[in-house]
């Protein structure tokens, strides 16, 4: 290659050894400096709605209560990420460090990583490691347990608030909010419920400080971002990279040089066409939608291959079976998208079918009770306004 | 008391307590935002989502019935993209629910039909999802039918069951295009832990979940030259009729429902009311009698505290949940099965006519009474003892096919005999009054004074509370029953299966020392019925209450154990309280049935 290589990064895989230190070190200091560091770090979730992390913790801590919880999220089920498995593989230390930290300074004397259930392989080793943490903890004076809960392998148990439901034995349905998870989360105690990846990095913000961190990425995506990459790409895999990247150096670097479209963010995130490649950053800028795209980090890469319709087609069908079925537009909308660009293909309906589809999506996007009915439209809108002749012929 | 928080909406200014939802704060101004999923009885779900508002400077919708207001907030309720949205939400609702509307049990009384109208749901909406999908219709149960191609997933009857009623018997299965509303193991409801309570009916929008209707074979009966057709009208009926007639909630109709009774051509017009006098006096000396085993024989066989039995979802639910406590059930059978078994025996003898002839048909304001009806124990008369059961609804619907008009009837009395009752019977209709009744008898049994309450009202029993409790204490009781001197009688009411299971958990875990226990299965007891008119709140509960006491008091006797008719009807034929003929026509025993 002769382009410039994006910079890959070794900040979440670095495997250290000096966690006991990091935990005294950061021990050592005050609640309110600790979130000042995460807060000026710029650390927001990297689950992908992007909540500042330092401030999730403020709320958490704030509340007066005699039990709180700390839950990593680990119901990685976004198609096309699977990040966080890497990291909880590789660096699961670095996850419960983040936890114990968290524990000490909201007061939870429980933490759960909850993990997905297809990840069940994970978990003999991760129970080695956590036991491990354990007599750490025990030695450094900290009272804090954490415990693997498994899902069941509904994607919408990924949502924070259905999350809780499913591990209070209930159906996984997302609540409606308020109150948030730093109010009212699990067993309606206050509960920070981080993504795996946002708890890893705040080791390395406690380990290197928050001006290090700080110091990659751009305004408003600060940091390194693990990203999931896939489909047309020579180079499939897991990849650190400093966030705030523009998507044309992204497709430089990874695509086979015939990218017509990335999917940025998985089915829930956005597709961006070729020609939009060049002015769209990844990474929170101002308002989420428009040139810059939040992600999870999954980067799915089409080629001039593939049937953009497949592509949605498929996406549709995911969430058509995924949605927990509980609110009208997610349940309903799902099913009437899906059918409604077979009915266009097929040209049981006219073309313009589409626009009422748009509509519809729209719609689903403003009222939909949760993350996954509100973002069924990135995938669909970005799809059809790029890809609309390829829906109809 | 907390601050007040104000907002604005639809450019009127609102001033709410903290923690009121945009919903309520809307009505409190009277802007009706349209609901679906919402249900003043239950809790918010949030899930239909027809209820979304915008709220200036915020993307998105916010579910008014859900989110609370908070200071400075300025909510559109009808802009153009709350319209659009709502718009597509119905059209949305009406692609998933099978929009048969004019051949539907609930054709002008569904809420999902008045918001398509309202809304001019036309005919470009979305692809119809119906027909691309296996849903059943479970008819098997002899109360309600569910039909799943009309539910539009609201939850409504998930809540009710789970939440008001304790039971579960309904409950959501799978997700995403196949989420439905479902049982155990999806069982047909008359197979499950289903009481047929009926109070998913009251609340469900549409016509997914509905009574089992026996109209035309009531009009085939009342048509038939041969039949004589009786029918009888249980205490909660009368004050609520009015209610799915337009009138407005907690009227007494009883005379303008007994002239329409006759109107549409019954050949016998009697009264439930009259058996519950007789269920008071079969109960009542039933306490008795296994205090005195208790208190007296110790006789270890015999179980204290007593429950009532007059309710058939109470009866199911105790069977399903609680059968180690079978034995505590009154053997009394209902009022309705008690007229039952006496209209096709000594009624039919006293007016010449064959049993046979008999066709018994009663009014109730229960589905539950439809199974109850069913039940094989129910036969004692060598016939089904009643033969159809209506409900209040159904009523009202044979009165509008009629083109009677209700409203301009003249009072009527109903036929004697079986016809007369007391004060005392028609506050079965209420929660606590069962209980009430009861102890005006047993008091003065026992005693030989009336029960020592200002004219007779045993005010700690009545009203809406979940659990009430009351002890009156027995002294200088007549020589027959001086075992009973000094002894504080106990008793217990509860009304809505949750409550009722609270008590029995209660009496498990020896927490209570209760003698009796008064259970309904509906809030508010009979007044609430799975039967009776739709929509049901705690407000229209009120007003029928109030409706029903007011019936009591204006009745000239008051007391079961001095209805006329009651003590010739033991002079006659049953000659004494838990006699031979009463075991053989007015008591009956429980079956243990699955906990699923």
């Amino acid at each position: 290659m002769t382009k410039k290589q994006l910079q890959r990064l070794d900040l979440i895989f670095k495997n250290e050894h000096d966690i006991e230190e990091i935990l005294t070190k950061t021990f050592s200091k005050s609640n309110e400096e600790i979130i000042n560091d995460l807060i000026s770090s710029g650390l927001k979730g990297r689950g992908g709605a992007g909540f500042p992390t330092g401030l999730k913790w403020k709320l958490a801590s704030e509340e007066e209560t005699d039990s709180k919880y700390i839950i990593c999220n680990a119901d990685e089920g976004e198609p096309g990420t699977f990040k966080d498995r890497e990291i909880l593989s590789r660096v699961p230390h670095k996850v419960l460090a983040g936890m114990a930290v968290c524990a000490r300074l909201i007061g939870a004397r429980q933490g759960y990583i909850y993990l997905r259930g297809e990840y069940v392989f994970l978990r003999p080793q991760l129970l080695e490691v956590i036991n491990e943490f354990h007599q750490l903890l025990d030695k450094i004076g900290l009272d804090f347990r954490v415990e693997i809960f498994l899902g069941s392998g509904a994607y919408i148990c990924g949502e924070e608030s259905a999350l809780f439901e499913s591990m209070e034995g209930k159906r996984g349905e997302p609540r409606n909010k308020p109150p948030f998870p730093t109010q009212q989360g699990y067993k309606s105690k206050p509960t920070v419920i981080n993504n795996v990846e946002t708890l890893a990095h705040t080791y390395s913000i406690f380990k290197y400080g928050a001006d290090k961190f700080k110091d990659l990425g751009v305004q408003d995506s600060r940091g390194s971002k693990v990203f999931s990459v896939s489909g047309d790409t020579p180079i499939p895999g897991i990849y650190e990279l400093e966030f705030g990247m523009s998507l044309q150096k992204f497709v430089d670097d990874f695509a086979d040089g015939d990218a017509k479209a990335v999917q940025v963010g998985g089915a829930s995130g956005f597709c961006v066409p070729r020609k939009k490649f060049e002015k769209t950053v990844i990474g929170y800028q101002g308002k989420l939608r428009g040139t810059s795209l939040p992600t999870g980090g999954s980067m799915m890469i089409f080629n001039s291959s593939r049937s953009m319709y497949n592509v949605l087609h498929n996406y549709l069908d995911f969430f058509v079976e995924e949605s927990c079925g509980q609110c009208t537009p997610c349940r309903v909308g799902t099913q009437q998208l899906l059918l409604g660009i077979e009915a266009v293909k097929k040209g049981d309906q006219p073309s313009s079918y589409l626009d009422k589809l748009m509509e519809l999506a729209e719609a689903m996007r403003i009222t939909a009770k949760c993350g996954l009915g509100q973002s069924v439209a990135n995938s669909f809108s970005s799809i059809v306004e790029n890809f609309k002749e390829e829906m109809i012929y | 008391m907390s601050d007040k928080v104000n907002l604005r909406i639809d450019n009127i200014a609102v001033s709410v307590e903290e923690g009121t939802t945009i919903l309520e704060a809307a009505r409190k101004v009277n802007i009706r935002i349209p609901t679906l999923c919402h249900h003043e009885d239950l809790c918010v779900a949030g899930n239909c989502r027809v209820c979304m508002v915008e709220q200036k400077g915020s993307d998105r919708l916010l579910p008014s019935c859900a989110m609370p207001v908070s200071e400075g907030m300025e909510i559109q309720t009808n802009s153009l993209k709350v319209r659009s949205a709502r718009k597509q939400i119905i059209e949305l609702l009406v692609s998933e629910h099978r929009a048969d509307c004019t051949r539907c049990y609930k054709n002008g009384k569904c809420e999902l039909q008045e918001l398509a109208s309202e809304y001019i749901i036309g005919e470009n909406g979305f692809i119809d999802l119906v027909p691309l999908k296996v849903l059943t219709i479970d008819n098997f149960s002899p109360s309600i039918i569910k039909d799943d191609s009309k539910c539009i997933r609201c939850q409504r009857c998930v809540r009710t069951c789970d939440q008001l009623q304790n039971i579960g018997a309904l409950t959501v299965a799978y997700k995403g295009k196949d989420m439905k509303i479902s049982s155990f193991y999806e069982k047909p409801m008359y197979e499950v832990v289903c009481t047929n309570c009926g109070q998913c009916v009251n609340r469900c929008p549409t016509g997914a979940l509905t009574e089992k209707t026996y109209l035309e074979q009531v009009w085939s009966a009342i048509n038939h030259e041969k039949k004589h057709v009786v029918v009888q009208t249980a205490p909660a009926v009368r004050i609520a009729l009015g209610e799915a007639l337009g009138m407005p909630a907690g009227e007494i109709v009883t005379g303008k429902m007994v002239s329409a009774l006759r109107r549409l051509g019954f050949d016998s017009v009697l009264d439930t009311d009259f058996t519950a006098d007789l269920t008071i006096i079969e109960e009542g000396n039933e306490l008795l009698q296994r205090l005195k085993k208790v208190l007296v024989d110790g006789d270890k066989s015999v179980k204290i505290p007593m429950t009532t039995s007059c309710s058939p979802g109470w009866v199911k639910f105790i069977e399903h949940t609680f059968p180690e406590y079978l034995d505590n059930v009154s053997t009394a059978k209902s009022p309705q099965q008690m007229f039952g078994s006496l209209a096709k025996t000594y009624y039919a003898k006293k007016i010449e006519v064959e049993a046979d002839d008999i066709v018994s048909v009663s009014v109730m304001p229960c589905t539950a009474k439809k199974y109850e009806a069913d039940r094989p124990e129910m036969r004692s008369s060598g016939y089904k003892d009643v033969d159809f059961v209506l409900t209040t609804r159904e009523l009202a619907l044979m009165i509008k096919q009629a083109g009677i008009d209700f409203a301009s009837l003249p009072e009527d009395e109903y036929d004697s005999f079986m016809g007369e009752s007391s004060g005392a019977a028609v506050i079965f209709g209420a929660t606590g009054g069962v209980m009430e009744a009861a102890l005006r008898t047993a008091y003065e049994v026992v005693t030989g004074r009336e029960v020592p309450f200002d004219d007779l009202n045993i005010t700690p029993v009545r009203g809406m509370e979940e659990i009430k409790e009351a002890a009156v204490k027995i002294e200088n009781p007549l020589p027959e029953w001086s075992f009973l001197d000094g002894v504080e009688l106990k008793t217990c009411v509860a009304h809505g299966l949750s409550n009722a299971k609270k008590v029995m958990e209660a009496v498990k875990e020896g927490k209570v020392d209760y003698h009796f226990i008064e259970i309904m299965a509906c809030p508010g007891g009979c007044l609430g019925g799975g039967g009776q008119p739709i929509p049901t709140s705690p407000a229209i509960r009120e007003k029928r209450s109030q409706a029903i006491y007011r019936e009591d008091s204006m009745k000239p006797i008051r007391k079961s154990h001095e209805n006329p008719e009651v003590l010739q009807i033991y002079e006659e034929f049953l000659k004494k309280p838990l006699g031979e003929k009463s075991h053989e026509l007015l008591h009956t025993h429980y079956t243990e049935r699955n906990r699923y």
